[in-house]
């Protein structure tokens, strides 16, 4: 609220109310961190529960998910470039980038969704058994985050396209690095713990 | 679908069709009301649109004492039934929503927002900020609670309440054994809900890591801002766990999934596993910030600085960290084994040791100090041997294999209660006392109150005592009825005895509120009760903007500080600047709508429908990203004529304390 602003910052942190909205955001992710690690929890409780159902060897396709998993990790990769634009104060490279790790993003929901239906092509739907119902829940979790950081994110593309890299922009832009990075730790998590670990054993 | 039309409202009951035409008439009487008034767009204005975290605070309490009304309705009913053995007035059925609803409201719509709402009024005035730090998310955090508790509150008379006991354990909460939708209601209005909760975690996090005044350090900080601070991180590290709980009960009702479920390989106790690890710091988070304002209360009223700060600080934090590590707790009888039930009986008594600091302090706190008789003060002293009586057989539970005598008996209920109606109710009474010529600039009448504080205190031990000897005697809680030959009934009785006083009790302070707003002395200063925090150094009520200049602060009890040293209590002309204020959004309102239609839909389980409304959810998220307002200055004139209005006639002569 008040203006007490530090230039000597970098320009997201500059104003009391920015460097505030960051805090909040971090403390949001900590809230997040615990909303992932309940659902691995439930995931770890039930993974073996088939019911009769398919189990991970029937369904798994080492494949797809590594594709999936570069996507999602060189989309990291691409938004650190981004917010590395910004704090040069270039527009369009910030731009540039942005809009590389949206596509690459939409790429890899784009990919899940398709695992997904083929999933239930299969007949492993999420009714089927508490293995599948949790792994559904879990992954469509994670997947549904990261559709609404795409969503998310255009509009602030827009409003860059708009304004240009101003300290409220540089902000959004700078809160949506940390969700996206987040995301792309938790997958990390996903494909070690609910992909690579259920095919090994 | 699955939902019949002929379900859609309850009808055939004459207690649920009074109801309904009760609910009907009120709001046919409100709208009237506001309408004959031209109200509407003040209404409007200065409270649905306002992120005035005065405002929203009231907002908090008035639906607290509301639902307060409608879940202690709820226990009149209970003990009416009860009162006498094999009583035909409530039937198992109805029995069974009414405890469950009982539970849920008081809990979650009552004391939450009781608390919360009074945290949002003073908190930033006591760590000298002139609002909090996300203002319109805490209006969205006010509204979205508001409308789960609407959705919640609709049920019994469209669709069914909820009826498998405010823990809606399973495989009893899942489908196969409850079909209605009263369930769903559950699900998805404490969803709703709970997001407001969480969201208003983070916000006081922030708040109160990054708006203190100049001088607070954290170790300045009234003893109420420090419980409000650690139950905001309670609440961030609890209710998501909450959040997925209910999601999966959704799936698990609408979706047809087998997280709970017994068949299909899921696995019902891990519902009362997730349930509590949420549901005992959601304890905590009820009973810290009521510490902190008994705190408050006994500190002001025995004039002497809190005893032994530091160590309450630590014993908070404390009970914060145990909070997390004793929910296995609540099932000690379902199958955990020797071992387990062990461990968490350690860790639970262990919860007694800085809860017996605490008490130790307030003792200490009282001991040589000139104590006086406010009715906020005697909340506070009452508050201590009957939260003592809770927490001594808190500990008689805790005992794993003690519990098997004990589980599920009104015991239990007697416990619970002997813990949260002092624990909290006194505590928000005592509050509302204290603070509320801070919030409305007039005192509440001290002799009604102190009729309200007898009534209420000797109808509550009258009510709930006798309850531990029904339990230790086999009487099971959650049953409607019990037989004449069990030998129960004049205990029973006498217990729904206490239960009227109480509800008159109750009354006292209804009346109080419109006694006091009649005719209550509008002369009144800044400090009423010579108190110590700095939400006494502005006028009162606060102004919009709290402080004209922030308050330094140099120690503890900053205010008291300030006048004993005749520091800063003064205001030149010269230091008066441009103060930023956030702007008014009708946004939150606008999001509660929607999340309310949407939530209804998904209770039907129109699925379609929801998702259509879901779409509006969005709308509202994509406008808000757009909304670049920066909100509006205070002019220096404006605020020296505020300031003119209240400081220097010297109204802190009168003595309002009797
Ligand atoms: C104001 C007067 C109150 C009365 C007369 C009252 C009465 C009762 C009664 C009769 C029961 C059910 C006993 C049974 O199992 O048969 C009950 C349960 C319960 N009460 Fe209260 N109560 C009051 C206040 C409160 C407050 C302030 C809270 C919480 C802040 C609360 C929380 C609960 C809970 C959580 C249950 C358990 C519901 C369940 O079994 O699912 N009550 N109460
Ligand atoms: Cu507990």
């Amino acid at each position: 609220m008040s203006a007490n602003v530090n230039t000597a910052l970098p320009l997201e942190y500059q104003t009391e109310q920015n460097r505030m909205n960051i805090l909040g955001f971090w403390i949001f992710l900590g809230a997040e961190i615990i909303l992932f690690g309940t659902l691995f929890a439930v995931f770890s409780v039930l993974n073996a529960r088939y019911a009769g159902g398919p189990t991970p060897k029937d369904l798994f396709e080492i494949k797809d998910v590594m594709v999936e998993t570069i996507l999602l990790l060189t989309s990291s990769f691409t938004c650190g470039l981004a917010i590395y634009e910004m704090r040069r104060n270039n527009r369009n490279g910030l731009l540039l980038w942005f809009i590389i790790t949206l596509l690459l993003g939409a790429g890899f929901v784009f990919m899940e969704v398709t695992e997904f239906i083929h999933y239930v092509h299969e007949g492993a739907t999420m009714q089927t058994s508490a293995f599948l119902s949790s792994f559904f829940v879990l992954l469509g979790t994670h997947g549904l985050h990261v559709s609404m950081g795409i969503g998310w994110a255009t509009m602030v593309i827009i409003q860059i396209f708009q304004r240009g890299i101003t300290p409220v922009t540089a902000r959004k832009t700078f809160i949506i690095g940390l969700y996206w990075h987040f995301l792309d730790v938790v997958w990390i998590f996903i494909f070690t713990f609910v992909y690579l670990a259920r095919m090994v054993s | 679908m699955g939902i019949n039309w002929h379900d859609f409202f309850i009808v055939g009951n004459p207690l649920i069709l009074g109801s309904q035409i009760a609910i009907g008439l009120t709001m046919i009487g409100i709208v009237a009301v506001v309408t004959y008034l031209k109200k509407w767009k003040w209404l409007w204005q200065e409270w649905f649109t306002t992120v005035d975290h005065k405002r929203i605070g009231i907002m908090y309490i008035l639906a607290g004492v509301l639902m307060f009304f409608r879940g202690g309705v709820d226990g009149l009913l209970m003990k009416a039934q009860t009162s006498r053995p094999e009583m035909k007035f409530l039937d198992a059925q109805h029995y069974n929503e009414i405890f469950t609803t009982h539970g849920v409201i008081m809990i979650l719509f009552a004391a939450m927002p009781l608390l919360i709402g009074i945290m949002n009024v003073i908190i930033p005035l006591q760590i000298g900020a002139r609002d909090v730090a996300f203002p319109q998310l805490n209006a969205l955090s006010f509204w979205l609670f508001f409308s789960g508790a609407m959705l919640f509150n609709i049920s019994f008379v469209i669709g069914g309440s909820p009826d498998a006991g405010w823990t809606a354990y399973f495989p009893l909460a899942g489908k196969e054994f409850t079909p209605g939708i009263g369930n769903n209601y559950y699900a998805i209005a404490l969803q709703i809900a709970g997001i407001g909760t969480l969201m208003t975690g983070i916000n006081f996090v922030v708040t109160i890591l990054k708006m203190r005044t100049k001088g607070m350090t954290l170790m300045k900080m009234p003893m109420f801002t420090w419980t409000s601070f650690v139950a905001s991180i309670i609440i961030v590290g609890a209710f998501p766990i909450f959040t997925v709980a209910l999601a999966l009960m959704t799936f698990d009702r609408i979706f047809g999934t087998h997280f709970f479920t017994l068949s299909g390989g899921g696995m019902d106790m891990m519902w009362a596993n997730l349930f509590w690890l949420w549901g005992h710091p959601e304890v905590y988070i009820v009973v810290l910030p009521a510490f902190g304002m008994f705190s408050e209360v006994i500190a002001t009223f025995s004039r002497k600085m809190l005893f032994g700060y530091k160590s309450m600080v630590f014993s908070v934090v404390g009970i914060a960290f145990l909070s997390m590590l004793v929910w296995v707790h609540h099932f000690f009888t379902m199958g955990s084994g020797p071992a387990v039930n062990s461990v968490f009986s350690i860790t639970t008594m262990m919860i007694a040791i800085p809860t017996g600091v605490k008490m130790f302090n307030w003792l200490f706190t009282m001991r040589k100090g000139r104590i006086q008789f406010t009715t906020a003060m005697l909340w506070a002293l009452a508050f201590i041997p009957c939260f003592v009586i809770g927490g001594v057989t808190g500990v008689m539970l805790a005992m794993g294999a003690a519990d098997y005598q004990y589980h599920n008996t009104l015991f239990l209920v007697a416990h619970f209660h002997y813990v949260l109606i002092p624990g909290v109710v006194f505590a928000v009474f005592a509050g509302l006392y204290y603070w509320w010529p801070k919030m409305f600039g007039f005192m509440l009448n001290e002799k009604i109150g102190k009729i309200h504080f007898w009534l209420f205190v000797i109808g509550f031990n009258v009510t709930f005592m006798p309850m531990f000897f029904l339990g230790l005697d086999g009487a099971v809680r959650r049953s409607y009825t019990y037989s004449a030959e069990s030998g129960f009934a004049p205990l029973f009785l006498l217990s729904a005895i206490g239960a009227v006083i109480l509800a008159i009790g109750f009354a006292a302070l209804c009346y109080n509120i419109y006694w006091s707003a009649k005719y209550a002395d509008r002369n009144i200063s800044n400090d009423p009760w010579d108190a110590r925090t700095l939400e006494w150094a502005t006028s009162s009520p606060a102004p919009f903007y709290n402080f004209a200049k922030l308050p330094e602060v140099k120690t503890l009890d900053a205010f008291w500080y300030m006048k004993k040293h005749n520091e800063g209590l003064t205001l030149n002309d010269n230091e008066i600047k441009e103060i930023h204020m956030p702007s008014n959004s009708g946004l939150p309102f606008y999001m509660a709508v929607v999340f309310g239609v949407a939530g209804f839909f998904l209770v039907f389980e129109w699925k379609i429908a929801a998702l259509v409304a879901t779409i509006g959810i969005i709308a509202g998220l994509i406008v808000r990203s757009f909304d670049y307002n920066d909100g509006f200055h205070v002019t220096v004139d404006e605020i020296k004529q505020t300031e003119k209005a209240w400081r220097g006639n010297d109204k802190g002569v009168n003595n309002h304390v009797s």
